[in-house]
């Protein structure tokens, strides 16, 4: 596991990505975090300017970015400070010993030079002066220091190519690209990217540093690509549009770290993709209603903020029924929080999160390729029960990566959506008698002309209507509609385990890794340990009360202050334990692995 | 999702639902919604291909009374979804109604981009300078010292103007008229003609919490003196017999009124009224005892809803046919056996 570590404007996103493809390449099964400041650039040499990547890659299938990096590369002093208790010890440590400087040092809080007062004993360090290097490497290129400097990154990545065996033609191409109209900054970029590499294979490097390969990960056969959450949630959308026959508008306002789903989406008009960059939050939803009320499939994309403004709008579209997607990309709250880093703390928003009692569905993606398939299923969901329905993906699976399995795409069920047109006995409230859908009739068809809103509406005219029984009435059949999904859902069941025992262990999102992993690793210790993870979280899936009770014991963990936990507590009655850690960052899976055996402990005496 | 074409010769009643009227007796409303009514048919609309969209207050029940699709949606929010209908089907018919707290104090916010994005839609602008659905408090529009349970010492905002507003904003077609002339039908008919947003701001009355405020205008005997109903190319004269008419100061740059036989004033002194000029729309504005009626500024230009029609069906041409699996295989992939 390598962890690149730099100031935010260093590269150390694009450095890491590279690597992240070139070890796809390799065959290695992998993980991401990109762990990046909410300022763009924030001052040079500081502690809160550090940007890191890290990645995770093996010979096994990998599933979290991982604890505690193997590798540390640290661009400047800051980068260290911030990640140097993080790296294992006896770990390699790699640094730029051009940014060294005394200013820099004490920028970051160093009162002596870490490199030299002893304190980086404890791992194998590899002290170079990638600057000079670097400088040394393009001086035959015209370039200003500034863009020379730049170059750095790359110099730092030849030698990791080096030091993991990773081709570096893809990056080569993909600066080619990159630099296309500036050619010689693509020359200078690719002669340091040579230079670090030559530098590896040649340097006298000090003692137990050697250059070794990872073997290619156990995958399934297929064609692969690398996904990030938020490129398989905007492919998903586009699946699903079609999947329904329908044209979509995507309504956003740019929010941090959903805006790329806009960006993603904006680039697909001639898959019948409409998007509106909206004045704010609210007039993205409200046109996205406005387009599913005109038949297409409205979709907004934002994070929890967004949704707090949207709140009066979704139940606009929970009154009048109309399908609605919202794509929550959650961040760290409350408030303006932490934009950059993720949390799960959004559940309850998406769940009760409305004035009335005003049910929608709501779904959650387990990994970024996971996204794909649940946004086809909000889309689904959407159309078949006319009903808004809230998607929550979060930061780290819409910014990380994963080798993906594509899809086989003519597997996936076609849901075509048929708008009504038949003016006999017509009112907007007719219902289908399975789901309780009302009827989708649109303007523009003759003699279907009606009039829908936010007030209530008679259940046999579709009138307003003040009238108190049938104000009941249609509050309980809004909820016997969200409830009625979960007759076409499967039924749940345990993703790893028996289903039963003395710990069940219940995630949801993206946390789907650390607690799988923590779970392989409780199993082959032998402890009776089973792991179930949520991808509707409303309604849930019919039988989750029973499985829960087949086990002794049940832990929620929860990158949030214990929410899902409340939710199946006040469903089914059960004394579920909530395990929760919100900062900013995935679970470790040595914190899981041992709050679970704390529990199983403390349960056997 | 193209719409029919009108299969036949539409009247009043076929736009006028089943829905019982449900504002005051004497209010403003049910003048507009009777021209509004008669208007559409006159214009070739048909019921099936328009479609009314309110926000909250008095002014946005009406939708419901309009044999056409309608949406009552949310306060102020009316300007974004009909965006959003029109960027599903541009081939709607798509009215906005609003009032002087939805339109300009709420949804102050969407009415500033839906005008300054020229998104082909019609928006009225019910203005009574109060907020009548919730008793009786000032409005935006309210004038300084408006005694009201909210402002039990008089008012004391200073009022927004609403054509100001919309001028300000980059809106191509700004008109004004009142519930109960007979040139509202006019101005409705040059909304609908106008290719973009078209902005009319109807003064009304609200006989509960704000009755008589526009008298001065609006009486028989009163009015013509302050109703000063625009037409393109023509001079702009007023008065119960044409005798008075604006004047532009050099000295001061600023409009003034004047009466034609006074002083010297001579019809060539009286300015023409030019639609097309914003300087010109933006002094009607500030009149002091006079009010501009009818369009005051009209203007073609870059239609939103077509530009991005445009874009798509550029993308179209230049992408060809939507291939998903292609698209997923873009960029970099690799097998795995």
């Amino acid at each position: 596991m390598i962890r690149f570590a730099g100031d935010s404007g260093d590269g150390m996103q694009l450095t890491g990505s590279q690597f992240t493809t070139a070890t796809a390449d390799a065959g290695n099964d992998l993980a991401t975090f990109p762990d990046f400041p909410a300022e763009i650039r924030a001052p040079a040499g500081t502690t809160y300017g550090v940007s890191g990547y890290q990645i995770h890659f093996a010979a096994h299938d990998v599933m979290t970015p991982g604890d505690t990096p193997d590798v540390l590369v640290a661009m400047n002093p800051a980068a260290l400070k911030v990640n140097e208790d993080v790296l294992k010890p006896g770990g390699l440590l790699v640094v730029n010993t051009g940014a060294f400087t005394t200013n820099n040092l004490k920028k970051a809080g160093y009162e002596t030079n870490p490199l030299e007062d002893g304190t980086l004993d404890r791992f194998r360090v590899l002290a170079l002066d990638v600057t000079k290097m670097t400088l040394e490497s393009v001086k035959h290129i015209n370039l200003g220091a500034k863009d020379a400097n730049r170059c750095k990154n790359m110099w730092t990545l030849g030698l990791m190519y080096w030091l993991f065996a990773r081709e570096r033609d893809q990056t080569i191409a993909w600066l080619k690209k990159k630099f296309e109209k500036r050619p010689e900054l693509a020359e200078a970029n690719i002669a340091a990217l040579n230079a670090g590499h030559v530098y590896g294979e040649n340097a006298e490097l000090p003692h137990g540093i050697n250059a070794y390969e990872v073997p290619a990960a156990k995958l399934t056969p297929g064609v692969y690509r690398n996904v990030s959450g938020n490129e398989a949630t905007a492919w998903g959308l586009v699946a699903g549009a079609q999947l329904a026959g329908l044209e979509m508008v995507y309504g956003s306002y740019p929010i941090t770290p959903a805006s790329n789903l806009l960006h993603n989406l904006a680039r697909l008009k001639h898959f019948g993709v409409t998007t509106f960059q909206a004045e704010d939050e609210i007039a993205a939803v409200t046109a996205a209603i406005g387009a599913s009320f005109g038949g297409a499939i409205g979709v907004t994309g934002t994070s929890g903020p967004g949704v707090a403004l949207k709140s009066e709008a979704i139940g606009l579209a929970v009154a009048a029924e109309l399908p609605l997607v919202i794509v929550d990309v959650q961040r760290g709250g409350p408030s303006t929080g932490l934009p950059t880093k993720t949390e799960q703390s959004d559940l309850f928003q998406a769940v009760w999160g409305r004035n009335g009692d005003a049910p929608l569905a709501v779904l959650a993606a387990a990994t970024p390729g996971d996204c794909f398939y649940m946004a086809i299923e909000a889309v689904r969901i959407a159309v078949q029960y006319m009903t808004p329905v809230m998607l929550l993906t979060d930061g780290y699976l819409a910014n990380g990566a994963e080798p993906w399995l594509l899809p086989d795409l003519d597997s996936l069920q076609p849901f075509p959506v048929k708008h009504y047109d038949d003016p006999e006995g017509f009112h907007p409230f007719l219902r289908d008698e399975g789901t309780l859908a009302r009827v989708w009739a649109v303007p523009g068809t003759p003699g279907l002309e009606h009039r829908i809103g936010g007030l209530e509406k008679h259940r046999d005219t579709g009138h307003i209507s003040y009238d108190p029984h049938n104000h009941h009435l249609m509050t309980q059949v809004r909820q016997q509609k969200i409830a009625g999904i979960a007759r076409d859902l499967a039924r749940a069941k345990v993703d790893q385990g028996e289903d039963h025992g003395d710990m069940l262990v219940v995630g949801w999102g993206s946390t789907y890794g650390s607690i799988s992993q923590a779970v392989r690793l409780l199993r082959s210790k032998g402890h009776q340990v089973s792991h179930l993870h949520l991808r509707n979280i409303w309604p849930l899936p019919r039988g989750l009360g029973e499985l829960l009770r087949s086990f002794n014991s049940v832990l929620v963990p929860e990158l949030n202050n214990g929410q899902l936990v409340k939710l199946l507590r006040a469903e089914y009655l059960v004394d579920a334990e909530s395990l929760t850690r919100v900062t900013g960052q995935p679970f470790r899976i040595a914190a899981l692995v041992e709050a679970v055996e704390e529990r199983l402990q403390r349960s056997d005496k | 999702m193209s719409p029919n074409p009108p299969k036949k010769d539409y009247t009043r009643q076929d736009f006028t639902s089943d829905q019982e009227v449900r504002w005051c007796p004497g209010c403003g409303d049910y003048a507009i919604l009777a021209a509004v009514q008669r208007t559409l048919p006159s214009l070739g609309a048909s019921p099936e291909n328009t479609v009314f969209i309110s926000g909250i207050g008095c002014s946005s029940r009406f939708p419901y009374y309009m044999n056409t699709y309608g949406f009552h949606t949310i306060h102020g929010r009316a300007p974004a979804v009909a965006t959003g209908l029109k960027l599903a089907n541009p081939e709607l018919d798509v009215w906005v109604i609003t009032g002087d707290g939805d339109g300009l104090s709420i949804g102050g916010n969407h009415l500033l981009h839906v005008l300054r994005r020229n998104v082909d839609l019609q928006i009225l602008l019910f203005n009574n300078q109060i907020y009548g659905l919730t008793k009786g408090q000032y409005s935006p529009t309210s004038q300084v010292g408006k005694v009201t349970p909210s402002s039990p010492l008089g008012s004391i905002d200073q009022p927004v103007i609403p054509t100001r507003v919309a001028l300000g904003a980059g809106a191509k077609f700004v008109a004004r008229a009142f519930d109960t002339s007979k040139q509202l039908t006019d101005a409705l008919t040059a909304a609908k003609q106008h290719k973009g947003a078209s902005f009319v701001e109807i003064l009304q009355n609200c006989p509960v919490f704000n009755d008589g405020v526009f008298d001065l205008i609006t009486d028989r005997k009163t009015g013509p003196a302050h109703q000063l109903w625009l037409e393109h190319g023509k001079p702009m004269r007023f008065g119960a017999n044409g005798e008075r008419g604006l004047r532009l100061s050099p000295t001061t740059l600023r409009l003034e009124a004047v009466t034609l036989g006074r002083d010297g004033v001579t019809e060539q002194d009286i300015l023409v009224h030019d639609e097309t000029n914003p300087a010109l729309a933006w002094m009607l504005t500030e009149l002091a005892d006079v009010v501009a009626l009818g369009v005051l500024y009209r203007q073609e230009g870059p239609v939103y809803n077509e530009d991005l029609s445009a874009q798509r069906e550029a993308a179209k041409k230049r992408f060809g046919k939507p291939d998903l699996h292609a698209l997923l295989r873009q960029g970099h992939t690799w097998t795995v056996s």
